[in-house]
């Protein structure tokens, strides 16, 4: 120790900083110590994280990206782009010869590249049409010769319209809205102002309408046939409980595929319910009820399916409320009624919380069993989102409608973060 | 404040089974005076909760009669009993504040708005929580948990306030101020309580009577006094205080007075409280304070001692003797200048009046 003196004095004592007995500062050991700490939680982290990493949130956010995205008409037709720039395209007229021109060398290059049906496909989510005057132009520009204007119009009538190139111009950006405004049933007026659809014309509005109504709807059943067992199963001892408990996590054990097709087979028109409702005559043969391939039938399934993730929560908040709380109310004066509205249902509020809002965020992104069950008008938002993805492919808006919905999801969140609380959400 | 006309709470032969083949509650009777603060005091499973619990409306009587004020409430719903409980765990409801856990007696009687008001500030006041009306219960002390709860309990005026063992969370010197806080509210506002606790101490500083409980069967029911001074039977003896006991035979009876034999050359005279004729067997009961060191020559009970061990306790010292070939015989000596200071190993003659020395039943063995 150099400074023995001044440890004697106890107000240089006071005013230095704390130290360990070997002389360094408090803090730095302190510190030093920690990182330690934290250099293990950060290991111990680092394969999950990484893991997460490469196989969720690069490719998540990639696919968000598409929803903005928009190279591949910048890229195959540059110059007509460059061109296009001089365009008024609130005029009316068709550009001139200078665009024309460059959209010929820019074709020349596209068709010996075979890119121009590329941008046609591209094109055509925003003005149907685009692809077959894309893939004519492409197969003729070959044998053209100047002038080319009156030669391409030659080719395809709809290099005449306005409306064309009003598109091609407002996509020739390396970002676009477009798929976000499809998302949102948005559309260009021909002054190119974002307008909404009119009503016949909506879809996907409707459509998230419905995902969420229906979402809505299924996390009231579930709530509702929930809380009776989860109570129930608090209350039991732990033998017939464990067993009730069996009988819940069913539907986690048996496969989608079977439980599918034993609700065809009960719900359907000839299934056993309508034929049992027949036999006893409650229901006249000609007006058998409609259960499946329908809403009513993605509701009873979803509902089925889960169940589960409602009565989890709220079995594990239930059993952690004694019963000495209701005891009490009763001794305090409440009738059975007064003291489970007053004492026992709020404080099975976060399990209502985490339950609902774990039910509702799982619905309104599910998409296996309204495919399977849906029919027609069974079909959620994930439905056309996967509809995108695989029959029309268009990537773009798959993406923008994924993102539509996930911001909704987390707005939801915020809310509930807001109203009841994170950190009071019980899980398990 | 007792020996009014009528009691306010009547066991009648109440007998409790859970499952139908024991019986956990078997006979009890009591009656319970307005205004008495009366302990349940028992070894652990003796059916004490049970007891309380069939008198607050939460367990049916399997058999026997429960009156409140003279009226059979066997068939009485629980919230139309109007008795206050404090819960061992003092089961505040925790999504309420302070003040709303002490409203909810009375908004479910329908008071109104002002007189709920008062009555919740006069119950913070009672037990120093003015400050803390807008408080949740977990923002809480223990103690100050566990007032909330008393106040809770009293707030709707009930004619009977169960307590069971509200105080087994607390350490000891909380526990003892508010075994303290507990009794001044019962003087000031001459409640009746029935309370629950396997605390001895807390017992005989709290109560006007003692049920000491024991296997589903009240074993006496007597002031504090009583039962330290005058125990019925060994369980009893060995129950409340601590107490030396000897195993002999009965040699002669006569009327209060009894001679017992212990093995040694000379016999026990003692008291005889219960106990059968003579050769039977029998526990004699001694305090270790009522033992006296070189006793004068008209004790009739005076044996030689051989010290085995000393405990220095400040104001007495314990001292373990072997007396009567019985090597747990306790001593209390009381710590005064004048005692001569005793070693391990010494031999000290020991004696003790026949009024202090009580012979019991003998069905432990
Ligand atoms: N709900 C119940 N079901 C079955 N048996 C019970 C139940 N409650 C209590 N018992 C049994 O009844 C007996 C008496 O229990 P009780 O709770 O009355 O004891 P206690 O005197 O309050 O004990 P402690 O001092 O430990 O609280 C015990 O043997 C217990 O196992
Ligand atoms: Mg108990």
């Amino acid at each position: 120790m150099t400074d023995t003196a001044s440890h004697h004095n106890p107000r240089d004592l006071g005013l230095k900083p704390l130290q360990t007995v070997d002389g360094t500062p408090l803090k730095v050991s302190l510190a030093r110590a920690k990182r330690r700490a934290r250099i293990r939680a950060v290991l111990l982290v680092m394969p999950l994280f990484l893991f997460i990493l490469v196989t969720f949130f690069i490719p998540v956010f990639s696919m968000l990206m598409r929803s903005v995205e928009n190279p591949v008409v910048v890229e195959v037709l540059p110059s007509t782009v460059e061109q296009l720039a001089n365009w008024d395209e609130t005029s009316g007229e068709i550009p001139d010869d200078d665009v024309f021109n460059a959209l010929a060398a820019d074709f020349k290059v596209a068709a010996v590249d075979k890119t121009a049906g590329k941008v046609g496909r591209r094109l055509n989510y925003e003005k149907s049409g685009f692809s077959s005057m894309f893939r004519k132009t492409a197969r003729k520009i070959k044998k053209l010769e100047p002038p080319f204007k009156e030669g391409i119009i030659d080719i395809d009538k709809k290099w005449a319209d306005v409306d064309y190139w009003r598109v091609l111009k407002r996509e020739s950006r390396e970002y676009t809205d477009s798929y976000f405004l499809t998302a949102l049933d948005f559309t260009y007026t021909d002054d190119g102002e974002r307008v909404l659809k009119g009503d016949d014309k909506r879809i996907y509005i409707d459509l998230f309408a419905r995902t969420f109504w229906m979402s809505l709807l299924i996390t009231g059943i579930c709530l509702v046939l929930a809380y009776p067992v989860a109570y129930l199963l608090s209350t039991l001892p732990v033998r017939s409980s464990n067993l009730l408990m069996i009988l819940v996590l069913l539907p986690f054990w048996t496969s989608l595929l079977v439980r599918t097709s034993a609700w065809i087979a009960l719900l359907q028109q000839e299934g056993v319910i309508n034929s049992l409702l027949v036999g006893a005559g409650v229901l006249d043969d000609a007006n058998r009820l409609a259960m499946i391939h329908n809403q009513t039938g993605t509701i009873i399934a979803m509902v089925h399916v889960l169940l589960p993730f409602m009565v989890l929560p709220l079995y594990s908040v239930m059993k952690t409320i004694h019963p000495s709380y209701m005891r009490a109310a009763r001794s305090l004066g409440a009738n059975p009624y007064t003291a489970f509205v007053r004492v026992y249902m709020p404080n099975t509020v976060p399990g209502i919380g985490a339950g609902a809002i774990l039910v509702f965020i799982i619905a309104i992104g599910y998409y296996i069993t309204p495919a399977l069950v849906g029919g027609q008008s069974g079909t959620m938002i994930s439905n056309f989102i996967a509809y995108h993805l695989e029959t029309s492919l268009n990537w773009g808006l798959a993406a923008a409608l994924g993102a539509v919905l996930l911001v909704v999801v987390l707005i939801l969140y915020f809310v509930y973060d807001r109203i009841v609380g994170v950190d009071n959400m019980k899980l398990g | 404040m007792t020996n009014t006309a009528e009691p306010l709470v009547r066991f009648v032969d109440v007998q409790k089974s859970y499952d139908g083949v024991t019986l956990v509650v078997k006979k009890f009777n009591l009656d319970m005076q307005r205004g008495e603060f009366l302990t349940m005091l028992g070894p652990s499973g003796s059916g004490k909760t049970t007891c309380l619990m069939m008198l607050a409306g939460f367990e049916p009587a399997t058999h026997g009669e429960i009156f409140l004020k003279d009226q059979p409430i066997n068939n009485v719903p629980p919230h139309k009993r109007g008795i206050g409980m404090v819960f061992q765990n003092y089961a505040l409801f925790p999504h309420m504040t302070v003040a709303e856990n002490l409203a909810f007696p009375l908004q479910v009687r329908n008071m109104d708005k002002s007189e709920v008001n008062s009555r919740v500030t006069k119950a913070l006041d009672m037990v120093q929580l003015g400050q803390f009306g807008g408080r949740r219960p977990a923002q809480l002390s223990g103690g100050q948990q566990q007032r909330v709860a008393v106040a809770r309990a009293l707030v709707f005026d009930p004619d009977v306030v169960l307590m069971d063992e509200p105080l087994g969370a607390l350490d000891k010197n909380l526990r003892e101020q508010m075994q303290y806080e507990i009794k001044h509210i019962h003087e000031n506002l001459g409640i009746t309580v029935l309370y629950v606790t396997h605390d001895q101490s807390e017992a005989l500083t709290m109560s006007n009577r003692i049920a000491v409980f024991d296997d589903g069967i009240v074993q006496q029911l007597a002031s504090p006094s009583v039962l330290y001074e005058k125990p019925d039977n060994a369980f009893v003896a060995r129950f409340i205080g601590e107490n030396n006991v000897l195993k002999g035979t009965i040699k002669e009876v006569n009327g209060q007075a009894c001679v017992v034999d212990v093995g040694e050359e000379r016999p026990v005279h003692a008291t005889a409280v219960n106990i059968g004729g003579v050769n039977t067997l029998t526990n004699l009961s001694l305090r270790p304070e009522r033992v006296t060191l070189n006793p004068p020559e008209h004790f009739p009970n005076q044996f030689d001692g051989k010290v085995e061990e000393l405990i220095y306790l400040g104001d007495h010292i314990r001292t373990r003797m072997n007396v009567c070939g019985h090597s747990e015989f306790i001593v209390k000596i009381p710590n005064s200048s004048d005692q001569g200071q005793l070693r391990e190993g010494d031999a000290v003659r020991v004696g003790w009046k026949m009024e202090d020395c009580r012979a019991l039943d003998c069905n432990d063995s």
